[in-house]
């Protein structure tokens, strides 16, 4: 269980998280959604401890680690960019968690066989990390964040440098992944389809506030402001008038209460129920 | 107009730098082989290269240290004075080596500042001629290191520390291998200045023959003796350290990708 209780970030003038507080379940797949400059990234690192926040709490499994270093926080992190190490290779590269905690090599060589196949990357331990695709890189950057046994996944814009196909093969795989292991994992993303189809429960940011917290299909339901229900996208905006308790958009009439201008959001459902 | 400019630049490389090169091997084995192994093996000379290797050997180590010390601070660092000591680092290029001799006199001499809290012998001695030489090698280091980290980006770094790493170990096994070739090449032209400098070295030396004299000063004493053929047999040892440098660079630009 991840707990962030008002948490502040600040980088100069700007404030990148104000006043944050978010509670995510043991085992969840969460997704922290929002556009670019919407704090995710920074609530994400300050999680991971490669952040320091101005104010509050981070808490993991009941833990305050808040002072802890990044070090001592057992998460585990993938960059966006893979960040893998270049000069070792990919079993190298996924015994390195492990190795810098002087675990004995045959531990050490059984779990990174264990995690090759994990990722479906069995047999490619002995490449250098620039001989592999951009899809092998990230699930190599996956298998090393999981090898010292994390209790908290961190992934910022895990699919984020990937061509489109590449992409939907390897949410749909994430998703498996977790399903399996129901390691704690929070992404982060700017597309709503991603957070849609992979994750339990949606974490809606704007300009370092959180706007709405819930699972997909409750968000899309029931966006709780303008802002989610234009960010969830397939929104439309009305503007009318509301008199004598109807509010006029064109030719569409509602009945309501109050007076004066007036915005609708509209969206279409298809509901493949029918 | 092509085949004019290559010709040109051949001509200019045969007349700069070949032929004075060959001049010295041509000047050096002028009366045979034998007085030219007696030139490089004689006591004088010998103990010249000793100083030489065993000043390189220090000074080196030294430059490695504050390089990669200064290279870390300044590319993953935001600090008041960074730009400062990135300016800094460039002064030993940009002063004479005559005045930064004659600046250690001036700290270290008989009638120094420093003098009276110092008192072990520095200037005319071995330790001067160390602090000279790590002095005019200080940027060579530091230089290629800086920009090597900066384009690198600290994700791996953080990677690492992510991974459970502490910072030690980051340096030794992600930074520092990451970082092989710039290290190598400012090393081997660190090592090549510090057995070839002479200015900052001439000035602090003493020229005390067989005891403070570096290769570099015992060609000119030899030279200024009229003794042309044994100050150009060892000057050869100097063009040979040139030329392994020339190509070590060559090897190492070939192998990093």
């Amino acid at each position: 269980m991840i707990s962030i209780e008002g948490l502040t970030k600040a980088f100069g003038e700007f404030a990148a998280i104000s006043d944050v507080s978010l509670t995510i379940p043991e085992g969840a797949l969460v997704a922290l959604l929002g556009p670019s400059g919407s704090g995710k990234t920074t609530l994400l690192r300050v999680i991971a401890g490669l952040e320091q926040p101005q104010a509050g709490r981070v808490r993991l499994a009941g833990v305050d680690v808040t002072d802890a270093p990044v070090q001592r926080r057992g998460i585990g992190f993938v960059f966006q960019d893979y960040a893998l190490f270049e000069h070792m290779s990919v079993a190298d590269n996924i015994a390195f968690g492990l190795s810098v905690r002087r675990e004995s090599p045959h531990r050490i060589a059984a779990r990174v066989r264990e995690l090759l196949d994990l990722v479906q990357l069995s047999g490619l331990g002995g490449r250098a990390p620039r001989e592999l695709s951009g899809g092998q890189r990230q699930r190599v950057a996956l298998a090393r964040a999981l090898a010292p046994a994390p209790r908290v996944l961190l992934l910022d814009e895990p699919f984020g440098a990937l061509d489109a196909r590449v992409r939907a093969e390897l949410r749909g795989w994430l998703r498996r992944l977790h399903d399996d292991l129901h390691i704690t994992s929070v992404f982060v993303t700017h597309d709503q389809d991603e957070a849609l189809e992979v994750a339990d429960q949606l974490v809606v940011l704007d300009h370092g506030r959180i706007e709405q917290v819930g699972a997909p299909a409750d968000v899309l339901a029931h966006p709780a402001s303008p802002f989610v229900a234009e960010f969830l996208g397939g929104t439309h905006l009305l503007r009318g008038d509301v008199r004598d308790g109807t509010a006029t958009f064109g030719s569409l009439a509602l009945p309501v209460s109050g007076s004066g201008p007036a915005r609708a959001f509209v969206r279409v459902v298809l509901d493949h129920s029918t | 107009m092509r085949r004019a400019l290559i010709a040109l630049a051949f001509a200019f490389v045969a007349i700069v730098l070949i032929v004075p090169l060959a001049v010295v091997f041509a000047a050096a084995l002028r009366d045979g082989i034998v007085p030219y192994l007696r030139a490089i093996s004689n006591p004088e000379a010998r103990a010249a290269l000793r100083l030489t290797l065993v000043t390189a050997s220090i000074a080196v180590p030294l430059n490695l240290g504050f390089g990669i010390a200064a290279a870390w601070a300044i590319a993953r660092f935001r600090f008041p004075g960074r730009k400062l000591v990135v300016t800094l680092i460039d002064i030993p290029f940009a002063v004479s080596p005559v005045v930064a001799g004659m600046m250690f006199v001036l700290l270290f001499g008989a009638h120094g500042y420093f003098a009276s809290v110092v008192h072990t012998k520095i200037i005319f001695a071995v330790p001067g001629i160390v602090l000279a030489t790590t002095f005019v090698t200080i940027p060579f280091i530091a230089r290629e290191l800086i920009p090597a980290l900066e384009a690198r980006g600290p994700e791996q770094e953080l990677a690492a520390l992510t991974l459970g790493a502490s910072p030690w170990q980051t340096l030794w096994r992600v930074t520092l291998p990451g970082l092989k070739a710039p290290l190598a090449y400012g090393a081997i032209l660190c090592t090549a200045r510090a057995i070839g400098e002479f200015g900052a070295v001439s000035v602090v030396s003493g020229h005390i023959r067989g005891e403070t004299t570096t290769v570099p000063l015992h060609v000119e004493i030899l030279y200024n003796d009229f003794q042309y053929q044994a100050a150009f047999a060892v000057a050869t040892l100097l063009v040979v350290i040139a030329l392994a440098t020339v190509v070590g660079q060559r090897l190492i630009h070939r192998s990093s990708p």
